[in-house]
Formats: structure tokens, sequence, C-alpha cells
């Protein structure tokens, strides 16, 4: 664990896992006078409570995976997305496993970015990390669920995109005008469902 | 009955801004809010709102309203020229609008953003606790148009202070930069900084300053992509540094040489491109 320094009132924390990365969340979620906390694929950024920071990093088990969650929440899913058929080719398995590989996996929002609202999950299962497309679509529709690499995602709005698409869902994803507007927040649990 | 003005006509950019909505990076949302949030707060003091009431950003001034009720306005920033009908008024100093007066902002000659704060502050509903307009994820208001009606809400009774400083826009800035956290991409951070001299892009706007001139040698490569605060000032593999304004990406994958305090950032959201640049690096 590296701590880099960041201005004069943040810190990044730099990490050799997604896991290193969500033990140090959950060390530092929750601490008095932290204005900002952003996890991300090998760092966390903090902003605020140096002191306290730097004493709660003093002593953290980078091993230690958090075992409780801000949230579970199971978001419905029509599995009839665009690249079905070739995340099954690239798998070598049929469309129906494809779809029960990714509905009886268990998923952790790992860190959020890209656009308001867009969790990177991981949790996928082995067979379903593919690459992006060779030439990312240059509008994914809002709902569109996705895997690239070693993440799943569903798109909360429109954007341009090179995840494969397995799926769309019906849920709101992102709404800046709700009491709660994100569904998924760092550290939640979880699962997709066939709708 | 509502408190209202209409905005008779726009100049290049007018959008609804307040102090943002630091706080929510962790959900992808930038901070957003008036890249010169000085010239805002001493607005709203001089017409008796909270710092934290919504007010105008003007880029280039060049706005022209009509008081439907009576209110107090202010307009900070750079020095501007102001007419309330074809009388002149005073920038930096309340000016109290009967029902139907017009108020006509003229465009500043140096520095790039005025601010019109009004009695009561623009009172549109908050998103993720904020009434500013994010350009780069769409929270927030739209941008206003010719013909808009803004709703005001309740004034309270104005404070003492009645005049305040224009903002001086400086032909050169120098600035100071604390290295890190990805300073250890580049060979002599430090003396790169310190040597190198920039101008503003005419491709800045709220998401960032871009800056040209003095190429920043890097390691070549990307970084798996990591949280950026605002001030950050971000390293592409062109070498010219992009300083993050407010409404910047919450993450990134170019390596940060450097972040600018946060006291010296609104020079940047004031500076015309042209204006030349240096850094003051700070180990």
């Amino acid at each position: 664990m590296l701590l880099r320094r960041c201005g004069t009132d943040a810190l990044l924390v730099e990490v050799d896992s997604l896991t290193e990365v969500s033990a140090v969340r959950a060390a530092l979620q929750g601490l008095e006078g932290i204005e900002e906390l952003v996890p991300a694929a090998r760092t966390v950024l903090v902003k605020g409570a140096l002191n306290q920071v730097r004493e709660a990093l003093k002593d953290i088990d980078l091993t230690k995976v958090p075992t409780t969650h801000p949230s579970e929440v199971t978001i419905p899913v029509i599995y009839d997305g665009p690249d079905l058929g070739l995340v099954a080719e690239t798998a070598g398995i049929s469309q129906d496993e494809v779809v029960t590989l990714h509905t009886d996996a268990v998923y952790e929002v790992a860190f959020c970015g890209f656009a308001p609202g867009f969790a990177y999950l991981t949790g996928l299962p082995e067979s379903l990390q593919q690459p992006r497309l060779d030439s990312p679509r240059t509008k994914v529709p809002q709902g569109s669920v996705g895997i690239a690499g070693e993440f799943t995602a569903a798109y909360p709005r429109a954007t341009p995109g090179g995840w494969r698409l397995i799926g769309r869902t019906e849920i709101t994803l992102f709404d800046p005008k709700a009491e709660t507007p994100a569904l998924l927040q760092p550290g939640d649990q979880v699962r997709f469902v066939v709708a | 009955m509502n408190r209202t003005v209409t905005i008779i006509r726009t100049g290049p950019q007018a959008l609804i801004q307040d102090l943002g909505r630091p706080g929510n990076a962790h959900l992808g949302v930038p901070p957003s809010g008036a890249v010169d949030p000085h010239s805002l707060t001493l607005a709203n003091r001089l017409v008796g709102n909270p710092e934290t009431a919504a007010g105008l950003e003007l880029l280039l001034g060049a706005l022209t309203i009509r008081a439907n009720t009576s209110c107090t306005v202010a307009v900070t920033g750079p020095a501007v020229q102001v007419h309330v009908g074809e009388k002149l008024a005073d920038s930096h100093h309340p000016i109290h609008l009967r029902p139907h007066e017009v108020l006509e902002i003229g465009t500043p000659e140096t520095g790039l953003r005025n601010y019109l704060a009004l009695s009561g502050g623009i009172d549109v509903p908050e998103e993720l606790g904020s009434r500013s307009t994010d350009l780069l994820s769409g929270i927030g208001p739209d941008p206003l148009r010719d013909n808009d009606v803004l709703e005001l809400g309740t004034p309270s009774p104005a404070n003492d202070a009645d005049v305040v400083p224009p903002h001086q826009a400086l032909q050169t800035l120098v600035i100071p930069i604390r290295l890190g956290p990805r300073d250890d991409w580049f060979e002599d951070a430090e003396t790169q900084l310190r040597q190198g001299s920039w101008t503003v892009s005419d491709r800045s706007n709220r998401v960032g300053t871009r800056l040209n001139g003095t190429r920043l040698n890097r390691r070549d490569g990307e970084i798996p992509s990591e949280g950026v605060i605002t001030g950050a000032v971000q390293v592409p593999p062109d070498g010219q540094p992009v300083v993050f304004l407010n409404d910047h990406p919450t993450t990134g994958g170019y390596p940060v040489i450097g972040v600018v305090d946060r006291d010296h950032l609104r020079f940047f959201g004031q500076a015309r491109p042209g204006t030349s640049v240096r850094f003051r690096p700070i180990v």
C-alpha cells in the first residue's frame, strides 16, 4: 500500500488488487470529516480528515474482505442483448448457459465512474470475462447490461460504449431528482435475475 | 405571488450555479458549481443572500433580464458595464430593480465570467443537493435560453456589504502547484513545471482549462482509471496539461502531475484564451 499526496487535503491510496481496494474503502467508510471517498480499480481517493485516514490505514489488514454490504440489490434483466451470441460463442457455451452463469453469480460494486450511476461490478464468472468490442458503439441504449474484462455493468443512460451487451433492464439506475439518486453504490451486493 | 425575472437575452452561455454538489464523486457525479465561487459568494452577500444561494454564471457577461417583481441584484466578477434601462449602474454594488425594469450586463474587457445574484436566490429544484448545471453529466437545469422565466426565493434583509472589488484578471498567471499524486511518471517533474510556460487554450471549458505550450515529458501508457479531484493537472500523451475545473470527470486514466489549491483555481475559471500561465511547484 502506497499513500500518494493529492493537493493539500486529499490522498490517493494505491494498492495491488480490487480486493484490497474494497478493504481500504470499507476501513475508511464512515470516518467523520471525509468529504470524498472514491474507490477505483487499484486506488482509493480520499479527501478530508487526513490524520484520521492515516491512523485508520496504519493497522489495516488488506486481505480482509468486507462481509457486510451497504445494501443488497436485485436487477431484473431481459437477456436479449445484441452480443449474446458472440459472448456464448467466445465462451464456447449456449446462450442459455450465458444467462445461467450471469444470474447465478453474486456481484459487488467495486467502484462507479464513466457516467453518474455507472457501477463496475466484480464477481463475473471467468468464461464471461471477455474483451470489449473491436469497435465501440456510438450509442448504447439506456438500461443495457454488458460485460467487459472482469466487470459487468448496466448503463444508467444512453452513452457511447464498447462493452458486449447481453441484455437490458428497465430498472432506473440513476435519477438525479430522486431522494437516493444512484441505485448502486460502492460495496453494494448485486444479483441479476431473469425478468 | 411568485417573484420572477425574465431572461430577455443571454450571451454565449448563462448557467444557474451555486456552490455545487461535492461529496458524490463515488457515484460518478462531478462537483460542479461556480468556477469562481469567490465572485458568486460576494454577489450573494451584496443582495443579502446566504453564500450558498444559486445565481447566474455568465460567460463573457452579456445578459439582459427584466424584473417582474422588485428585487435587489448584484453583478460581480471582472469589471463590466451595467445599465438599468438607459441609465448606467454600478457593478459590484447592490442594484434595486422595480417591476418591469430591465438590467443589461455588457461584456467585460478582461476576465471570463460575470456572476449575477438576485435577492432570494434562483429557486429551481435541487438535484443531489445543488441547483448547479453540470455540463459534463447533464445534471441540474438546462443552460438558460432567451425568454426563460426564473423563479426567485424569499429575500432576506440585505446585510451590510455594499461594495466589493472586481476580479482583477492578470495577463500572466503564476500558480502554485503541489506535486503528485503521479509526479513519478515524469522525469524531474518539479523542473519541468518550473521551467515550462503555457497559454490558455480556446478549447477550455467548465470541465477543464487546457494549456498549450511546453510539452511535459512523461512515461508512455495509461493508469487504470483512478479518482481525480478538482484542481488536478492531468497530462495526456501529448504532454499538454489540463487543469480540472468543476465539471471534471470523477475518474481519469492520465497521470496527474500536481494539484492546484482551491484558492488559486478560480484564476483559471477567469482566464481568457491566450492568458500566459507559469507554475510554481511546491514539493
